[in-house]
């Protein structure tokens, strides 16, 4: 009896230990697992996304069939248990993913990220089994992507003072206002919308709707011209005495604004994800720049002054990508990791912009035209700082954080 | 059919990696070089799992041999849909050494243990162009064999393979049991899908020792030396035919 005691002591210790030690040694090198996912990630995004990007940017167009073949693999529904048809993978799997696409195009990094994130992610932790089924199960193949609707004209960081109204009418929720900034809406079928159900609680008054797309009420504004990320659509949701049955309320009445809140800590890491995958892209493209191209009688990556770019190119993006993998790994070990997450986003999407900025100046003119992707990269990264928090928003967040641990 | 598949897969160096001799002149730099499973091999892979899906087959083994690291390129076997691996542990000289002769006496014991009715390997392996094991495999067997094929088909009991020769295409029917290389055209591998490479992990691998299978994997080649092909040098514009044959024959090439 004790012989068997002892043994449950010692495997229970080694749990332990051994879980303490997977994710100290996850640092140092992935498990093979996620090794195997994200070489499959990244043979797909250099086989089939890398050689498309610069034409998909060119056009603003979907990436339809890729989106399509990305959902097959299971990367659409990366953390959806597979009895809901994802492939019931965990966040740090999911970041590795989403970084190995968005290296070979950010555009198709968002559009993954939006549909893992902000979609499914609130769904798949407030939703009821029913809604579960219904608006989760279609949305894991490529064949439907959703999206998030919180931004709107009048109120993006300030996101507790939501405009829109939600009023009930008999067994109906009818909702009026406007979302702006929508990524994803030209080619969703479906939105997570937050509207206000009482004005007079102010962000404790929100709460969060499941509407389908199209859908009687719901149009949208014209497709945004954006500087980066354009085969990704981005546009206002109008929403004009849009009626949802009532069971299309996402949680409890007035659990909004904490459903979007704790949405966009898990969405940030996917940000980051996508801006380490466009530092990665920039630094490649640099770095073999510097290889080719001759210049004072040598390759110029024998120049210090190109020497030292690149060595700061490549801390910025190491240093983001062990934050981003850290900030998943306490997410996956369910502990906290707010104060990570916006540490991660900021760390990656400033990572993202220099390293594409100092990739331009490696490239010189070349850098500036659209024969090489470094202007692309550069267009794409600026959009990091800036949406799912932005980096005084991601600030905000870490001081509160770290005011709290040093709390007298 | 209770068909079962044997693949065989080896573990090379990337496609895409730039080979470099080593300084001693005795092989190629390996360490620490990307390694990826034979992209013929994952062709015949992915023909395998196809015959699965389309139940003509009802199990796809993967084998390979080598070190340790070759557990790796079988994991990627069963993340494209194989069912189980098996592991010959080829190490140190022996794996420097190892080849085609080897290889298919260790394929010929091992389809007999696994009771086999057809091995698919790759037309030839990306570093050695020896274009020798499956054709070996076969003669050891004596099995029929449907080499380079672009296209196989399972009709009743027999095995209609179109295989791609200097002339063009050449259609053949094979009993079954049979070996088939793989040929580029015959199918694009499929890319391993997350809750593929999921299961991939339960999948068991068996390790095995060519001693066991009764083979001796001692080599009847020495390496004598390795270079590096002559650096391309530039050509010669001449203006005429004339001058062209002219040329041709002073390098004595006619």
């Amino acid at each position: 009896m004790t012989f068997y005691l002892l043994l449950l002591c010692r495997f229970s210790l080694g749990m332990v230990v051994g879980h303490g030690v997977r994710c100290l040694s996850q640092l140092a090198e992935l498990p093979e697992l996620h090794q195997m996912m994200r070489q499959t990630c990244r043979d797909y995004a250099q086989k089939e996304l890398a050689p498309i990007a610069a034409q998909l940017d060119k056009d603003h167009r979907f990436p339809a069939k890729q989106v399509q073949e990305l959902g097959a693999m299971g990367v659409m529904a990366v953390e959806v248990p597979e009895s809901l048809g994802g492939a019931g993978m965990d966040y740090l799997a999911y970041c590795l993913a989403v970084e190995e696409l968005s290296r070979g195009c950010a555009s198709t990094g968002v559009i993954v990220s939006v549909n893992n994130s902000l979609y499914l992610g609130p769904i798949l932790k407030f939703g009821t089994e029913e809604q579960k089924k219904q608006w989760i199960t279609p949305f894991t193949t490529g064949e439907k992507v959703g999206c998030f609707a919180l931004s709107e004209p009048g109120n993006g960081s300030d996101a507790g003072a939501a405009s829109t109204l939600a009023q009930r009418e008999g067994d109906e929720w009818v909702l009026n206002g406007t979302k702006a900034w929508i990524t994803n809406c030209w080619d969703a079928s479906a939105t997570v919308v937050f509207a206000t159900t009482d004005k007079s609680l102010k962000h404790k008054g929100i709460s969060a709707f499941l509407v389908p797309m199209p859908h009687p009420g719901l149009s949208l504004g014209k497709k945004e011209d954006k500087l980066g990320i354009r085969a990704s659509s981005t546009a206002n949701i109008i929403l004009e005495d849009c009626r949802i049955p009532l069971g299309n309320m996402l949680g409890e009445r007035g659990m909004g604004f904490k459903i979007a809140m704790q949405t966009l800590d898990s969405g940030r890491l996917g940000i980051a994800a996508q801006a380490l995958g466009i530092a990665q892209a920039a630094l490649d493209c640099a770095a073999d720049y510097a290889h080719k191209r001759t210049a004072f009688g040598a390759p110029i990556g024998k120049l210090q002054a190109i020497q030292f770019k690149l060595a700061d190119m490549a801390l910025a993006t190491e240093s983001a990508r062990l934050l981003t993998w850290r900030a998943a790994m306490l997410r996956d070990a369910k502990k906290p990791f707010t104060k990570e997450a916006a540490m991660a986003k900021l760390a990656a999407s400033e990572a993202a912009t220099f390293v594409s900025h100092q990739a331009i100046q490696v490239l010189g003119g070349m850098g500036y035209v659209t024969d090489m992707p470094a202007e692309r990269h550069y267009r794409d990264a600026r959009i990091t700082e800036i949406y799912e928090g932005t980096s005084e928003i991601q600030r905000l967040v870490i001081a509160n954080n770290i005011l709290k641990e040093y709390q007298q | 059919m209770s068909a079962r598949v044997l693949v065989g897969v080896k573990r090379v160096i990337d496609y895409a990696v730039k080979i470099r001799v080593k300084p001693d002149r005795t092989g190629v730099v390996t360490d620490g070089v990307k390694h990826s499973m034979n992209p013929f091999c994952e062709i015949a892979v992915e023909e395998a799992v196809k015959l699965k899906e389309k139940k003509l087959v009802k199990e796809v083994v993967a084998v390979s041999c080598g070190p340790q690291q070759v557990q790796e390129t079988i994991r990627t076997a069963l993340a494209m849909g194989a069912d189980r691996g098996i592991h010959v542990e080829v190490s140190g000289k022996d794996y420097e050494t190892l080849g085609p002769l080897q290889v298919s006496k260790i394929l010929a014991a091992l389809a007999k243990k696994e009771q086999a009715d057809l091995i698919i390997l790759g037309k030839q392996a990306i570093d050695d162009d020896c274009n020798q094991t499956g054709q070996m495999t076969a003669a050891l067997l004596d099995w029929p064999q449907g080499t380079f094929a672009s296209e196989v088909n399972i009709e009743a009991d027999k095995l209609k393979v179109v295989r791609e020769i200097d002339g063009g295409l050449e259609t053949i029917k094979i009993n079954l049991p049979a070996v088939v290389t793989a040929d580029l055209r015959l199918n694009t591998p499929r890319y391993a899908t997350l809750p593929n490479i999921m299961k991939a992990k339960k999948k068991k691998i068996a390790n095995v020792k060519p001693a066991d299978l009764g083979v001796d994997v001692s080599s009847r080649l020495e390496v004598l030396k390795v270079d590096e092909p002559p650096q391309r040098q530039a050509g010669v514009k001449v203006e005429t035919v004339h001058d062209l044959v002219g040329k041709l024959k002073e390098a004595g090439r006619i």
